[in-house]
């Protein structure tokens, strides 16, 4: 950043620079102060009025709340479909960048404004046909869509498509061609190229695109509370329902949700240089 | 910054000039040279149909029929409606248009609201950390973390902080300001709708604020100097100097934000459940109910293809009247 002194040492805007974010700040932690206190506060803390300190410091609600609700098991459908349609979406992202970005084909332009546009249509759109097609898969194939990992892998997939190619291809435009002329020279192909070359020249963004594609993924409530059942409900479709019932352990829940949170924002902040480049990208470009 | 930088033009500039052939043979040696492009785009081409396209022309269609929960493992035998399933979405006088007519409005009235605080948020945040001082990473990165929290926690979180009895909001202002005497209820009535505003406002500024410090980081600093050179104050360089130039960063960012609010249904559900109250009853989860909870599969799909086409137009108008803006200051 260029020296901006005159503008920094202006007291009012000094004064109001701290105003302003430390009322930032409190708007920002205070449900995060709530998430963390509440779940390490026993049971009739939460319960009768809030309090700001808990009146004993108890790690019961993190082991009790694997009992109340099956969590072991929402926390294994969700990462199985998490890692499974991450893998695959980084996989078939990094193909189809690797084609906008290298060759110029009819169809190229269409291709990359169809998929961009599918990203701003509401999901619930989808929905109800997604789910219908899906029941018409299984009767006419018997590959079960509905209510299985399966549907939700492929939809969560299809879900980050559209910016991790976008995102990627960016990344591969700013690795030189000559690094894939000089690989074709010494006998690779194509794909040689593209593994021996553009793909570790685009690590971090590879990263970033797979931690969006995760925490897609792992967050997702509207296609996860139609496509699964009992035996293969995610922790998004889980941990809601337990919170909308009428008694709710709510140090046990805000335990839950900080277990939950803590693998995905841990996730982001360590690669947040990356991420955001490639997130705020589409809005600076 | 790796990404931010690029332009397309650059892209299509590198690209060799094609050599020129008979038209037929053009064609085919075109197929041939780009078959492994086309290979290599199939996987992501058969879901983006799989998963986007073929349920979007299937969602049309569906429109049309009467399409309740005896017809949903042969949907296709439903029988044709028509244009009927519009007519009831969008005849004010009967109940289920009125609804919709409802839920369209608080739906409108809460997305303005949304993106302008949430920008409102974001561009002061912005500006008060363009230049550097102690802590400002640090900031920074706190800013993030609503962003980062996967949506059901930071909701579920704030749906305890909203709890009549035993929640944040209501000691802060019942117990320990004495606003009101009766505590109010949040997740009900009236003061649902400013309940869901404060999430969403929660959970989305902080992406108005990272599109916009990269924004500020294009502004050459000799701008700055300039102005100050010319006895310009703080305030008038935010003025002249820092808002005309973010005004590309701002076309983009309110849009995606617009598209967002408008389309959001995870917010509502985790606060709510699959009803919402009536003030906070935004389009999506009023869809959502009129085709999962009560079965009307045919009325729910006119409904989305209604909304659908409304963000077409808006979002169709949007980009005409900025970029027509954006020419005339060229």
């Amino acid at each position: 950043m260029t020296d901006r002194r005159t503008a920094a040492s202006s007291r009012s805007f000094r004064w109001t620079r701290r105003i302003g974010l430390t009322l930032l700040t409190l708007f920002t932690v205070t449900p995060l102060y709530v998430m963390v206190t509440s779940s390490v506060k026993p049971l009739q803390d939460v319960q009768s009025a809030f309090r700001w300190l808990p009146s004993r410091l108890t790690l019961r609600p993190y082991l009790d709340i694997w009992r109340t609700v099956p969590l072991a098991r929402y926390f294994v459908n969700s990462a199985v479909v998490s890692v499974s349609a991450t893998v695959l979406s980084v996989l078939v992202a990094v193909f189809a960048a690797y084609a906008i970005s290298r060759y110029r084909f009819p169809g190229r332009r269409l291709f990359s404004v169809t998929v961009l546009s599918t990203q701003m249509f509401p999901g619930i759109l989808f929905l109800l046909p997604l789910f219908l097609i899906f029941v018409s898969i299984g009767n006419s194939t018997g590959v079960i869509l509905t209510g299985s990992r399966l549907g939700l892998i492929l939809t969560y997939l299809t879900f980050s498509l559209p910016f991790s190619i976008w995102m990627l291809v960016g990344y591969f435009d700013g690795i030189p061609r000559d690094l894939d002329e000089a690989a074709k020279v010494d006998g690779a192909g194509p794909l040689g190229a593209l593994f021996r070359v553009v793909i570790p020249a685009a690590v971090p963004g590879i990263v970033a695109v797979a931690v969006y594609a995760f925490m897609t993924a792992w967050g997702e409530v509207l296609f996860a509370s139609v496509l699964t059942t009992n035996d293969t409900r995610t922790l998004a479709v889980g941990l809601r329902g337990y919170a909308a019932q009428v008694d709710v352990f709510w140090n046990q829940v805000m335990a839950a949700s900080l277990v939950v949170s803590v693998p995905v924002v841990a996730g982001f902040l360590l690669l947040q240089r990356h991420l955001v480049a490639g997130l705020t990208a589409g809005a600076t470009k | 910054m790796v990404a931010v930088g690029h332009r397309p033009e650059h892209r299509h500039a590198a690209a060799p000039p094609a050599p020129r052939r008979p038209r037929g043979g053009r064609l085919l040696a075109g197929l041939r040279r780009n078959r492994l492009a086309y290979l290599l785009l199939l996987p992501a081409l058969a879901l983006e149909l799989l998963i986007h396209l073929v349920p979007m022309v299937t969602g049309i269609a569906v429109s049309f029929t009467q399409l309740t929960q005896f017809f949903i493992r042969r949907w296709s035998q439903a029988p044709d409606a028509g244009f009927d399933n519009y007519r009831v979405a969008l005849d004010v006088n009967a109940p289920a248009g009125r609804a919709l007519l409802h839920s369209f409005w608080v739906t409108c009235q809460f997305t303005v609201l949304a993106v302008g605080l949430s920008w409102l948020l974001g561009v002061s945040a912005a500006i008060l950390m363009q230049d550097s001082f102690r802590g400002r990473g640090l900031l920074r990165t706190l800013f993030l973390v609503p962003y980062a929290l996967p949506v059901y926690t930071a909701v579920i979180a704030w749906s305890f902080m909203f709890q009549r009895d035993n929640g944040l909001v209501n000691h802060v202002l019942v117990d320990q300001l004495h606003l009101t005497t009766d505590r109010p209820f949040w997740l009900l009535g009236g003061n649902s709708f400013a309940a869901l505003l404060t999430v969403v406002v929660w959970r989305s500024w902080p992406f108005a604020f990272l599109a916009l410090m990269a924004g500020l980081q294009n502004i050459p600093g000799e701008l700055y100097e300039a102005a100050a050179l010319d006895g310009a104050g703080v305030w008038q360089q935010i003025r002249r100097i820092t808002m005309p130039s973010l005004r590309p960063v701002n076309q983009v960012l309110v849009l995606v934000l617009f598209l967002w609010t408008f389309n959001d249904f995870n917010t509502p559900y985790v606060l709510f459940g699959s009803s919402a109250p009536p003030d906070a009853d935004l389009i999506s989860i009023h869809i959502y109910q009129s085709s999962f909870v009560t079965w009307n599969f045919g009325v729910g799909s006119a409904m989305s293809v209604l909304l659908l086409a409304f963000l077409l137009l808006v979002t169709a108008g949007y980009l005409v009247l900025t970029s027509r803006r954006r020419t005339a200051h060229d």
